[in-house]
């Protein structure tokens, strides 16, 4: 089957915007997308469209123009973005339509999630203890990997490091301060082996992607990106998600690998020959695993993996080259497709002073998120 | 084991009882799971009192009130250890730890379950909920 371009891309700043509503960021990210692409929302045929907590995407219908398209919200937890391109992949890849849009964006309260433990079956009594926290569940994790695999704080460290560095190089994001190494390493406990500079904070923002089956792509644009893969799949028996009162004493596969396989398969290569790569790094400790997770290196590697500062733009595989969801805040509809804008910008070779240097022909996207699910991109020039 | 109180929720643990034991549940196909929950074919199980650490770490900061139960305040909140023990063969199961000092937490090893006074409700009276501690 053949492939579906990427032929446009718009992108709201992400970080805290209280003059404007997450809908209204999502249109505006919409709005430059078409500029991109060099076509008006009456050229656009369907759109697939979602957020966690800034509302139903479709009603930006009434500030974008009332022309009768196809329409549908999307709402898949972390996965949401990664769900809405994958629909709109579908509908161009089966010849329904030949130019649509795809949009994520959201609006968070300050701080942490707030968790009712009975939306996610569990006993009242499982929140009361002071179980019910995200961050908890990223530290447990990391803590037994690190145990496991010979993973040093020195690992986490670095990812952070790394992040804020390539934030500060990022007009649209939200932390744009480069942080020491010492300052990460001595900022606040938050619930350990985590500290506060290595988590990412819920936030806002938008991204839009415009995208075209080949023929419709060739009239539009000499510069077309290539989505190569796009697999969304859901966590194996016996694998540790957040939320989890009790977990088998069998482990299981998660839902990450099952997806990156999945979109290696459809791509045809294989991860040595991905050139630069966004990871989900919620955390620090989640970007380290999902190195692995994903197929990029053996457990237990990343930590010189990241010593010899192969992760960084210019080591051998770049990693969060916008500075992930640690410098950008984690806006959950937008959060998937902000990874995919990256890499069509590095693609493009218009990533500006966090263009990675060395040539680039292939890129890679990955979220996860809460309750095991993962969505995963592959592209190319 | 003379404590007064009562449990913070029911049948969670065996209650009162001199050697308390978690219930979990285990389903058709012998899978079990903690807490029971009495779902469609599921039976109460009492779960083993020994296990060994899993993985852990420390709640740092004050949870949101609600859920969290506890009345202190910001500057008043104490950290606490909180991790998961495996039971051999059964389940692993999320707890609070005590007796411990965090910096002599390991993976692997032995913990035992425990009963413990975790908070007050609005008429003082002692609510109580499981734990683990080291077994050494």
């Amino acid at each position: 089957m053949s492939d579906v371009a990427i032929v446009g891309i718009g992108i709201h700043p992400f970080g805290r915007t209280p003059d404007r509503t997450g809908l209204e960021q999502g249109a505006f990210a919409v709005r430059q997308a078409l500029g991109d692409a060099g076509i008006g929302w009456g050229d656009v045929q369907f759109a697939y469209g979602g957020s966690q907590d800034g509302g139903n995407a479709d009603t930006m219908v009434e500030e974008l123009g009332l022309t009768g398209l196809q329409f549908i919200n999307v709402a898949n937890g972390c996965a949401t973005g990664g769900s809405a391109l994958i629909s709109a992949y579908g509908a161009i890849r089966s010849g329904q339509y030949d130019l649509g849009l795809v949009v994520g964006f959201d609006k968070h309260e300050q701080g942490s999630f707030r968790v009712r433990p009975s939306d996610w079956g569990l006993p009242e009594w499982y929140g009361e203890v002071g179980f019910a926290l995200t961050t908890q569940f990223f530290a447990m994790k990391i803590q037994r990997y690190m145990a496991l695999h010979g993973i040093t704080d020195d690992a986490l460290i670095r990812v952070a490091e790394k992040a804020f560095a390539n934030g500060a190089q990022n007009p649209n994001a939200w932390r744009r301060r480069a942080l020491s190494y010492a300052e990460i390493a001595q900022s606040t406990m938050i619930s350990d082996p985590l500290r506060q500079y290595m988590f990412c904070s819920p936030g806002e923002g938008a991204v839009a992607l415009i995208l075209a089956s080949p023929k419709k792509a060739a009239q539009l644009t000499q510069h077309s990106v290539w989505l190569k893969a796009a697999a969304m799949r859901t966590r194996g028996a016996g694998s540790f998600e957040v939320f989890s009162p009790s977990l088998s004493v069998e482990d299981g596969e998660g839902a990450t690998p099952i997806a990156a396989r999945a979109a290696f398969a459809m791509a045809g290569i294989g991860p040595e020959e991905i050139d630069i790569a966004q990871l989900q790094d919620t955390e620090s400790g989640a970007e380290i695993m999902h190195m692995a997770e994903n197929g990029f290196c053996r457990d237990g590697e990343q930590e010189k993996w990241l010593r010899d500062g192969m992760t960084r733009l210019d080591g051998r595989l770049p990693v969060n080259t916008d500075g992930g969801c640690l410098a950008n805040g984690e806006p959950i509809g937008a959060s998937g497709l902000r990874q995919v804008y990256e890499t069509v910008l590095q693609l493009r070779g218009q990533a500006g002073a966090r263009q990675v240097p060395k040539p680039l022909r292939t890129g890679y996207t990955h979220v996860y998120g809460a309750p095991g699910v993962s969505a995963v991109t592959i592209l190319a020039r | 084991m003379a404590m007064e109180g009562r449990p913070l929720a029911d049948n969670v643990f065996t209650w009162p009882s001199d050697d308390p034991a978690l219930i979990g549940g285990v389903d058709a196909r012998g899978r079990v799971r903690f807490p029971f929950m009495g779902r469609p074919g599921e039976q109460p199980v009492q779960l083993a009192r020994e296990g060994v650490l899993w993985s852990w770490t420390v709640q740092r900061f004050l949870p949101k009130q609600p859920p969290y139960l506890g009345r202190e305040t910001k500057a008043e909140f104490q950290p606490f250890a909180l991790g998961y023990v495996e039971l051999p063969g059964q389940v692993r199961v999320e707890t609070r730890l005590v007796d411990c000092d965090p910096a002599d937490l390991r993976i692997g090893m032995p913990m035992r379950l425990t009963i413990r006074l975790l908070f007050r409700d609005e008429q003082g009276q002692d609510l109580l909920m499981y734990a683990f501690r080291p077994a050494a």
